[in-house]
């Protein structure tokens, strides 16, 4: 059956509930070691800036939480391809399970950005190009849970979200260069690939800790979810009645 | 070729096709999407004088001036190449400085920029307040040397 091939054994439920199963506190583990160290590098180590002053050290959530809403939207809308293409069942049930951890984190920076635009900028939310993207990207997220959930049958409700997925896609090259395509109130990158960062090297250590952090969390959390829809998608197979009764 | 390599194919072209797409609506909407102009873009003419509209750039250094009553500010904002005065009633925010990013909601009467509301645009740079201070001072020796070519 799917288990033929070597190359499809993590794509069979049964074995990748086992095998998530066992890497999940690791990545809780490491998500909440480089946490605590990214926020005392932060908060304790990194210097004041030179004219936000303290306000600034709002970048060591909301970077971390606006890279991963664009990055998990990116890895969603790919695993939805392979789901299509491949009519693989774990990759619909990867991509449901990353949604609510992007829509969590699209929220995290959203708000934080507010937080700290109301004092730095005078204004809690302005339409510039960034901050509309950014929202769009949260409805986008909203939309494909609400849109999975409102059908009964899991295929349709997979196929319909994967296609949300895809078409939203477009949106997140347009959240990352709209600080660059256009003349835009949020401020441009200030880490990027093709130059060197413009800021003190342990703020950006900070970040990049911080942002590991967000990693580790991201791929702990959307594992539980995943298990979670298995769980809820075969529980009338055979290999869960045999893994209840085992267990009781 | 698989069915299932086809259906990729596609799925990859449908996705690449609505890029094209997203690119030529937004191509098309560019002066909506700009959040401010800047000021050699209203000498131009290029922005609405017949509603609000933004102005973005730098407060230039000394143009700051404050009205008996507090409240009122006056200031040109720059883009090194044209000046635009602009009047504003009201608080401006912290970050507000000579010589900073600032971005101004108003409209133009008489070549003066009516603002009723300023935000402060600050750039992407972090640093802490002692390396600020050592830049600030090697521009400043910079500039004292590339003066007298200026014929100031």
């Amino acid at each position: 059956m799917i288990n033929r091939f070597n190359k499809y054994r993590y794509a069979s439920p049964a074995t990748f509930y086992h095998f998530a199963g066992r890497l999940i506190p690791w990545f809780y583990g490491a998500a909440a070691l480089f946490c605590v160290a990214g926020l005392y590098i932060g908060l304790f180590l990194a210097p004041t800036d030179f004219q936000q002053s303290e306000a600034y050290r709002i970048i060591f959530i909301h970077v971390p939480a606006a890279w991963m809403s664009m990055f998990i939207y990116v890895v969603m809308a790919c695993w939805a391809a392979l789901g299509l293409a491949f009519n693989t069942r774990m990759s619909f049930m990867m991509a449901s399970a990353l949604a609510p951890t992007g829509a969590m984190l699209t929220f995290v920076s959203l708000w934080t950005g507010a937080l700290w635009g109301k004092p730095t900028w005078g204004a809690w939310w302005v339409w510039d190009a960034r901050l509309t993207s950014e929202l769009i990207l949260f409805f986008l997220y909203l939309g494909f849970m609400a849109l999975q959930s409102a059908i009964d049958d899991p295929r349709r409700a997979d196929r319909a979200g994967a296609l949300i997925a895809l078409v939203g896609v477009v949106n997140v090259p347009i959240i990352y260069f709209s600080v660059r395509w256009w003349n835009t109130l949020h401020q441009g990158a200030s880490v990027s690939m093709t130059k060197a960062p413009s800021m003190a090297s342990i703020m950006l250590v900070g970040m990049l800790v911080m942002a590991l952090a967000a990693w580790m969390y991201t791929i702990a959390a959307a594992l539980s979810r995943a298990r979670c829809i298995i769980l809820e998608r075969e529980r009338n197979a055979q290999w869960v009645a045999q893994m209840l009764e085992a267990d009781a | 070729m698989k069915t299932r390599h086809k259906k990729l194919i596609l799925i990859g072209v449908a996705v690449i096709g609505l890029g094209v797409v997203a690119t030529l609506v937004l191509n098309a909407f560019r002066s909506n999407l700009v959040f401010f102009f800047t000021p050699t873009q209203v000498v131009k003419g290029e922005a609405p004088l017949d509603r609000a509209f933004r102005v973005g750039g730098l407060v230039e250094n000394g143009s700051l001036r404050r009205e008996p009553d507090g409240v009122t500010a006056h200031f040109r904002i720059t883009d090194t190449a044209q000046t635009i005065p602009v009047t504003y009633k009201g608080l401006l925010p912290d970050l507000f400085k000579e010589g900073k990013g600032v971005v101004a909601q108003g409209r133009l009467n008489n070549s003066e920029f009516v603002a009723d509301q300023v935000l402060a645009k600050h750039d992407e740079n972090y640093m802490p307040p002692e390396a600020a201070s050592a830049l600030e001072k090697a521009q400043k020796t910079q500039k004292t040397l590339v003066l007298p070519q200026e014929g100031k």
